[in-house]
């Protein structure tokens, strides 16, 4: 009577201990169950994430005050002193404010003018490319979702994998080398080149990340109503005027969102950099997260209580970012809802 | 063996006040129905009985043994959903069984308890099917299924019916009495529709606004409505309601002026009414005939429903609407003038507070 | 073939070829080419010797220069193609080179020294794949314990993931209870908090557990993820509040509830989470950098980073360790592709 495929009953097999396993965890939970009500039992479920979270998130995230205004190499709380705004004083402590390398840290105002200039680089024309991807996606094409994939594709590749991809590619006697030679131009060494190196950074961050923009501004495209088309048509409006009178203002608020997203990203900038150039050459790629890492870990001058207070100023503007975002996500929940 | 006992139960949603001192007694093997308008609190008291809403106050026994304590799965109840929440990654087979499982029971008579649900439900042949394989009547008798193989003290069905279309709903509105009257179990039946309430129930509850209004048989209530709400709800169309005026309190009758100066004179024993009393009269739209007589009520034709075998006459007297159901097909149409006859008619009083005006 | 390339081609309106349909191709192309191109390029290198990754201008496939033994002589000798005085071609081996002129022999007849110019022969080569470059790693680099540590903690790291944020969010999404909305405006308020702003203080937690230098170390702060626990929040709170009555009346705990019921129904966003686990633990990066300091525990992420950073760059092993590394996620991706995009467009999730 009963028709089970194979596969079902050899997922049936499969799942045979780990039901029985659930059975046998079930007893304790029912008693738990009887002596603490539904409540113990909401209790019950989210108390392990709770605690995870608890443990390796919030804690954190107080601890990071406590390092901030403490000194020292150690990395235990009891093992270091109290310096008060010290760390944060040393940061801000400059000869002349108009000059970064006058600054006592100038490696952190490095980092931050850095990063400032990748931000506004990458974010930028990222949007910008993943814009033009999206609306080229969005038209009538054949295959449209392998297209999309090869616009994907580099998102999911690991951050090392792509450092290393494009390390191998920037070598001297490497593809990009090779191509210009095609052109009649000697190799040469990009990354051992200050400004080569900075544009290499925000070029390969783009390549990586534009895909998972695009295919959000697609999404976004895609949820237009067609209609609206139809009747501009009839209309007889001119495709430019469409673009800017229809396309870009309903897709506005995911564009607001995708910049969003991306300056938070960027903020963040770390592991492809740093196997690409490991921020070099000098320090003409250390970017923010690679100045807090070896301030806290790897320098010889090791300092966890500056880097804690550097985290801190970067996590403040991220912060901001993320309340910007939410209150971008709550206008539009509050628009639908209307 | 399913007796259930509800005495002054009330049910707070935070500030929201649903239940309202709910006394209901409900004897073993009744088939009870909860009736009233939408919101009205219907499915949260059948939630209290089955215990997956915990009152905020009074007492819910079931067979005698105070149960307010007691978890939905520790009642012995087995209920079936509007929406008829069927699991949905698993059989019917499995449905069925899921409830036998918990309970821990052997798993021949398992299988021997679906084999019997199955054959008396007519549902053998998709026992191995997922609900999403399924008609919505189909699904609907699985609901009622996995119900039955757990031989519950009493069952509780909220709007069992509702989602199934007008011609089948009949059908099995009348397997499930059939139902009721082979398994004998106590019956607790949620709906907003009176027929359906009138069709099945030995006796119907009508609740409004979180208030019991009335407990009685279906004829008790469409008889002698405790209210104008319960006289308002039983009975399809709705009743008449016509603005009255005491005009003569005599013993065993009064007279009544209505719209136009028309008089009633109504039979009714031992009542305190003086002249000058404002009431309300309460007709049936079926107790209501055409009259040649032009002494008796005369009307402004509104609309005609001519349904063949009966008509509805929507007419106007004096400003106040008044529904007809006369028999057979009538050669009217909207503008005309005709008379309503009430003679013989039963007249239903209601006071001030829309409470019935009882005989002594 | 030409209804094939109509419907390939196919334009705005059918009429001619507007400005926007060029673009268009233009960029599709151009995609295509930089975004396959250099992974490409990489996979074919890493088939290539030592030797032939050091030249210039590189070639695409990967060529070895043949060689051959020819009797009478000790070492296997190199292969030319020779262009001989009588304009014939020939192939000949090297056995020695004096100045511009170069002492080869007909590896067939090698009694008779034949001397030609330097510039009248030119190597042959022969498409052989360096498949060493793929073994060596795993026999002499612990690429082969890397891998096992990249597995472990990605297979674990998304049991207990599913685990602990189906749990909470079963909790989140089926109760009632006080401070359930603190307990979501918590996981909402953390749901940006990077790991590069408390990786000081996450540090010094993980050494005071003892975790430091443990897989787990790396495992655990990544766990209670609040995009999981949001996404499969999302998704249980469609599952009709009416199945869990009935279960309920149907005598089942709780716990039979979220294993029977809900984590079954919840299958679909338990999948996006699962394969989205798998790719952010895959190429975890900076996290494991600063929690593995020995080389035995390394995951492939940093043994590839740590190799690669080095002074002597033994790149033909990089880039074959770097193929292995890639793998998984281009399997990831050509399967579940339309999958995850329309998991990201669904929850903007990355
Ligand atoms: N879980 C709940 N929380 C708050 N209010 C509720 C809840 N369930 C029901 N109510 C309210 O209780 C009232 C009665 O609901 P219900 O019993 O479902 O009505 P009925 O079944 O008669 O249509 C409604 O006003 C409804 O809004
Ligand atoms: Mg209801």
């Amino acid at each position: 009577m009963s028709t089970t495929s194979p596969s079902s009953r050899l997922g049936a097999l499969l799942m045979a201990p780990v039901n029985a396993l659930m059975r046998i965890v079930d007893v304790p939970l029912r008693g738990l169950q009887k002596a603490t009500g539904l409540g113990g039992m909401a209790a019950f479920f989210l108390a392990p994430n709770m605690l995870i979270f608890g443990i390796f998130v919030l804690l954190p995230l107080v601890i990071n005050f406590v390092y901030s205004m403490t000194g020292g190499t150690a990395f235990f709380l009891s093992e270091r002193s109290f310096v008060g705004a010290d760390q944060y004083a040393r940061l801000f402590t400059c000869a002349d404010y108009l000059d970064p390398m006058s600054c006592q840290e100038d490696a952190f105002w490095t980092a931050v003018g850095n990063t400032f200039w990748f931000v506004v680089l990458q974010v930028t024309l990222m949007i910008l490319t993943a814009l033009i991807t999206a609306l080229i996606l969005n038209r009538d094409l054949a295959a449209r979702s392998f297209w999309r994939a090869v616009f994907f594709f580099p998102v999911l590749l690991s951050p090392v994998v792509v450092g290393l991809i494009w390390k191998w590619i920037l070598q001297r006697q490497g593809l990009l080398n090779f191509m210009l030679y095609q052109f009649g131009n000697e190799p040469y060494t990009w990354l051992t080149d200050r400004n080569w190196t900075f544009v290499a950074t925000i070029g390969v961050s783009i390549w990586a990340h534009m895909g998972f923009y695009a295919l959000i501004l697609l999404a976004g495209l895609q949820a237009i109503p067609k209609d609206l088309y139809e009747a501009a048509e009839m209309d007889g409006t001119k495709p430019a005027r469409v673009f800017w009178r229809i396309t870009l203002p309903l897709l506005a608020p995911n564009l607001l969102v995708v910049v969003v997203l991306a300056l938070i990203r960027a903020v963040q900038i770390f592991d492809e950099v740093y196997v690409l150039t490991g921020g070099g050459p000098g320090t003409s790629t250390l970017y923010l997260t690679q100045y807090i890492y070896e301030t806290g870990f790897a320098s010889a001058l090791r300092n966890p209580g500056l880097a804690a207070a550097a985290s801190i100023l970067m996590g403040a503007v991220l912060v901001v970012l993320t309340l910007f975002q939410l209150g971008i996500g709550r206008r539009q929940e509050n628009k639908g809802k209307r | 063996m399913g007796e259930i006992k509800l005495t002054d139960v009330n049910k707070s949603f935070g500030s929201v006040h649903v239940l309202k001192d709910i006394d209901l007694h409900i004897q073993d093997g009744e088939f009870v129905v909860f009736v009233g308008p939408s919101g009205c609190g219907k499915s949260t008291l059948l939630r209290t009985i089955a215990g997956l809403e915990k009152i905020t106050g009074g007492e819910i026994r079931i067979d005698g043994k105070r149960v307010n304590e007691v978890s939905a799965a520790d009642r012995g109840l087995a209920m079936v959903f509007q929406s008829y929440a069927l699991y949905p990654h698993m059989s019917v087979r499995q449905n069925l069984a899921f409830g036998l499982e918990n309970s821990n029971m052997p798993k021949t008579e398992i299988a021997e308890r679906i084999a019997e649900a199955a054959r008396m439900l007519e549902i053998d042949q998709y026992l191995e099917r997922r609900p999403g394989q399924l008609s919505g009547g189909q699904r609907q008798r699985v609901a009622i299924g996995r119900a039955i193989v757990r031989r519950p003290t009493a069952f509780l069905l909220d709007e069992p019916l509702s989602n199934l279309d007008a011609e089948l709903r009949v059908s099995t509105r009348a397997e499930l009495a059939a139902l009721h009257a082979r398994i004998g179990s106590t019956m607790i039946y949620v709906t907003h529709d009176q027929v359906e309430a009138m069709t099945l129930a030995h006796r119907i509850v009508v609740m409004r606004a979180g208030r019991i209004e009335q407990v009685g048989t279906p004829l008790e209530l469409y008889n002698t409505p405790a209210n104008r709400f319960v006289a308002g709800f039983i009975g399809a169309p709705h009743m008449n309601f016509l603005k009255g005026e005491v005009s003569e309190a005599e013993t065993g009758a009064v007279t009544l002026s209505i719209g136009g100066g028309h008089k009633l004179l109504v039979p009714l024993s031992g009542h305190k009414l003086s002249v000058g009393d404002k009431l309300t009269v309460g007709i049936r739209p079926q107790h209501i005939t055409l009259a040649g007589d032009p002494g008796s009520l005369a009307v402004k034709v509104r609309l005609v429903e001519a349904l063949g075998s009966e008509t509805v006459i929507h007419a106007d007297l004096h400003g106040e609407k008044l529904l007809a159901v006369v028999q057979g097909q009538k050669q009217i149409s909207p503008g005309d003038e005709v008379h309503f006859s009430i003679a013989g008619a039963p007249l239903h009083l209601f006071d001030g507070n829309g409470l019935r005006v009882k005989a002594a | 073939m030409g209804v094939a390339s109509r419907f390939i081609l196919r334009r705005r309106g059918g009429k001619g070829w507007h400005w926007t349909d060029i673009v268009t191709w233009i960029w599709l192309i151009g995609g295509l080419i930089i975004m396959f191109g250099p992974a490409v390029w990489l996979a074919f290198s890493s088939f290539k010797t030592p030797a032939a990754l050091a030249e210039f201008p590189p070639s695409i496939l990967p060529y070895v220069t043949s060689q051959a033994t020819v009797e009478g002589y000790d070492k296997p000798l190199q292969l030319f193609d020779t262009k001989m005085p009588d304009g014939s071609t020939r192939v000949l081996a090297e056995v020695r080179r004096i100045g511009v002129m170069s002492q080869m022999v007909d590896p067939k007849a090698p009694g008779e020294i034949i001397r030609v110019n330097m510039n009248d022969r030119t190597p042959v080569r022969t498409v052989s794949f360096a498949t060493e470059n793929y073994t060596e790693p795993f026999v002499h680099f612990d690429f082969l314990r890397y891998l096992w540590n990249s597995v472990f903690v990605t297979v674990v790291a998304t049991l207990i993931t599913l685990v602990v944020n189906s749990m909470a969010a079963f909790a989140l999404s089926k109760y009632e209870f006080k401070g359930r909305s603190l307990a979501m405006l918590v996981i909402l308020a953390t749901l940006m908090v990077p790991l590069s702003v408390i990786m000081v203080p996450l540090y010094s937690i993980i050494s005071s557990l003892g975790l430091f230098n443990s897989l787990w170390g790396v495992i655990l702060p990544t766990v209670a993820t609040p995009t999981g626990v949001f996404i499969l929040r999302q998704y249980m709170l469609t599952i009709p509040d009416e199945l869990i009555d009935a279960a309920r009346m149907d005598k089942a705990s709780e716990w039979q509830i979220y294993w029977r019921i809900v984590l079954p129904l919840t299958a679909p966003a338990l999948a996006v989470l699962a394969i989205f686990s798998v790719v952010w633990r895959w190429n975890d990066f900076l996290w494991p950098l600063i929690v593995l300091s020995r080389r035995e525990l390394y995951t492939l992420q940093v043994g590839l980073s740590i190799y690669s950073g080095e002074l002597n760059v033994q790149w033909h092993f990089i880039l074959a360790m770097t193929v292995v590394t890639m793998v998984p996620v281009v399997l990831v991706f050509i399967f579940l592709q339309r999958f995850i995009t329309t998991g990201i467009a669904g929850t903007g999730l990355k």
